[in-house]
């Protein structure tokens, strides 16, 4: 009996490095027709979806490639965001058109991925600096400073926050938070601080539930204990609690950033959805989630690769963010 | 004198109709072991835990009384008037506090020791490293843990951790300690070393201690109060108390016929 319990509980526990290998093996194949391409270049290039002329080795493609990718830039800053889409489009149809072809045309289609990865990664960070003091400030507030009923109601608010769809935060940012973003710090209404706002917005419950709830396992006789040395309320939350709670406050910011680095609704209403790399904070650019999302439908072949190779670029990064985050700082906790 | 004179003092949580302390009238007595005995629920720990106000941490206690405190200087204040938080932490720091359970803080035990001095203001490295070598030496843990004090305290056993608790409380140089049975969690050769600790302290400090064990009143207190449902029954000597008590419950009390 213990046996056959042992090996359903080793069964299901190897279940879960089965789905991890398979998906990076899925991620992998369908991504190897682009990696070979690209290589690692994938990583530096801020061209998605651009002709360069055959004969003319990488190396030397990088000139026109970058002026092209200048002139694309400078349209998009005259034309509107959603015509932009509807140009990108257009592009497509006109790539396909001429693989087709492909007679005395020597042009091919590149697939760069810098664009959605910069995107991805600023959009994130920009969640991660403007929830976290947020959030921690909730916490504290919730579990040490406010009376039990105000907690109690403010604890229910949160927890409802948290449990919102995306897309509803995607709208209600679109057509509330985008003009008054865009009227503080100039700018475009929709892009990477709009997204990466309310993408903060979005974590912040959670990261403000989960850590309240850490803090609130502090032992009472353990904070009792520094008070009775002379401690005031700020030491004890700084010195008590919040060491105390360490553990669960990554794990809530593990939660948080596994959310943000992968959250596609929301942000697909913000960020811009252009494949351009932004200058400013307040540039439309796009994310990895919203590229694959805006794109699949239409990609094939190379192009279809090249979103695959996007996606295991994406599933290493949150892989990585997430691991390091648990070792690093899990190991300095204890 | 004594060092703390505590006089008609009445205690009620919030939400319970009845005082959970009725009129007590008992001193502290300077340099000596004060226990306080009784059965479970008689109010032990709430007249102790009114001694350093800790109660406060809580809202919407209520308090009838004196407790009067005479400072070293023979300044004399009633506890019970204080309002503002630095008060609170002034009075904390002159009369520390020990838990039944130990509570070594997620910290190194180097800095679980000098905490109650650095947040006191001793800034000097050297100063905190002195006085945390003669609270460690004080509480008899400094053979055991000199070589790893950077090491966390969690990684002590409990006995250890109770006497990490009393070096990090004795660091501050306080002039009460107060301790809620302290070695109810501990085995006997821990609490032998306890107890002995205790005993060894009263030379720098004066002590209230709340015992279930009536051996160990006996052993290391001066002077003994027997409580029963919230009421101070009878205070004295120890030796009187468990040699000729003048009151029936007492008596019953001590005699193991009830409680
Ligand atoms: N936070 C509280 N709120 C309301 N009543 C309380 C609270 N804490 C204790 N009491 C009540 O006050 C009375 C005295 O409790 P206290 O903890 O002081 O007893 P004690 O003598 O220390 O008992 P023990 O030996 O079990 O520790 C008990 O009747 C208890 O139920
Ligand atoms: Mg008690």
């Amino acid at each position: 009996m213990e046996k056959i319990f042992q090996k359903l509980a080793l069964s299901s526990a190897s279940l879960v490095f089965v789905l991890l290998v398979g998906i990076f093996i899925t991620l992998y194949s369908a991504a190897k027709p682009a990696i070979d391409e690209f290589g690692f270049d994938f990583i530096t290039n801020p061209d998605w979806n651009k002709e360069v002329p055959i004969e003319i080795s990488s190396s030397t493609a990088v000139t026109p490639s970058t002026n092209m990718s200048d002139k694309a830039s400078s349209e998009v800053k005259d034309a509107s965001i959603e015509d932009e889409d509807d140009m990108m489009l257009d592009d497509e149809d006109d790539d396909m058109m001429l693989d087709d072809e492909d007679d005395d045309v020597t042009t091919k289609t590149i697939y760069g991925g810098l664009v959605p990865i910069v995107g991805t990664l600023l959009t994130t960070l920009i969640a991660l600096v403007f929830a976290l003091p947020i959030a921690m400030g909730i916490a504290v507030f919730l579990a040490e400073i406010a009376p039990k009923n105000i907690s109690n109601v403010v604890g229910i608010a949160i927890e409802l926050l948290a449990a919102i769809p995306s897309i509803i935060f995607g709208m209600w940012g679109l057509y509330y938070f985008a003009p008054i973003i865009a009227d503080m710090f100039g700018g475009y209404q929709v892009s990477l601080l709009t997204a990466g706002l309310v993408l903060g917005v979005m974590i912040l419950p959670f990261m403000a539930a989960i850590t309240r709830d850490s803090m609130n396992t502090t032992p009472a006789v353990l904070k009792e204990s520094a008070y009775a040395l002379g401690a005031t309320k700020f030491e004890v939350i700084k010195d008590i609690i919040f060491p105390y709670s360490k553990v669960g406050i990554i794990g809530s910011i593990i939660l948080a950033l596994g959310r943000a680095l992968g959250e596609t609704m929301a942000v697909a209403f913000l960020i811009g959805s252009i494949f351009v790399l932004p200058q400013k904070i307040t540039d439309p650019t796009i994310s990895i989630p919203v590229a694959m999302a805006n794109n699949f439908g239409e990609a094939s072949g190379l192009g279809e690769s090249a979103l695959f190779y996007l996606a295991l670029i994406l599933f290493i990064i949150s892989f990585a963010v997430i691991s390091i985050a648990k070792f690093y700082f899990l190991k300095k906790a204890k | 004198m004594p060092v703390l004179n505590i006089k008609k003092f009445s205690f009620t949580y919030p939400g319970v109709e009845h005082p959970s302390l009725k009129n007590i009238n008992l001193p502290i007595k300077r340099h000596a072991i004060t226990a306080l005995i009784g059965p479970s629920g008689c109010g032990k720990s709430t007249l102790l835990r009114s001694m350093n106000r800790i109660h406060d941490l809580y809202p919407g206690n209520k308090y009838e009384g004196k407790i009067e405190f005479t400072d070293q200087d023979k300044s004399v204040s009633d506890i019970l008037e204080i309002k503002k938080e630095n008060e609170f932490i002034e009075l904390r720091q002159k009369i520390g506090m020990i838990f039944q359970k130990p509570t070594p803080f997620p910290m190194s035990i180097f800095e679980n020791v000098a905490y109650g001095l650095k947040i006191a203001g001793v800034k000097n490295k050297t100063e905190l490293a002195d006085r945390v070598e003669v609270a460690l030496k004080g509480s008899a843990l400094w053979k055991e843990v000199h070589d790893r004090l950077d090491k966390s305290a969690m990684g002590l056993s409990g006995g250890q951790q109770q006497r990490l608790c009393i070096a990090r409380a004795v660091a501050v140089k306080p002039e009460i300690l107060l301790f809620d049975e302290p070695t109810s969690a501990l085995d006997p050769i821990s609490t032998g070393a306890i107890e002995e600790l205790i005993v060894e302290l009263k030379k720098d400090v004066s002590i209230a201690i709340v015992t279930h064990n009536m051996q160990q009143a006996s052993r290391i207190s001066d002077f003994t109060a027997f409580m029963y449902l919230g009421d101070l029954i009878e205070f004295d000597k120890t030796e009187n108390i468990f040699l000729n008590p003048k009151e029936k419950k007492t008596e019953d009390y001590i005699t193991g016929r009830f409680g």
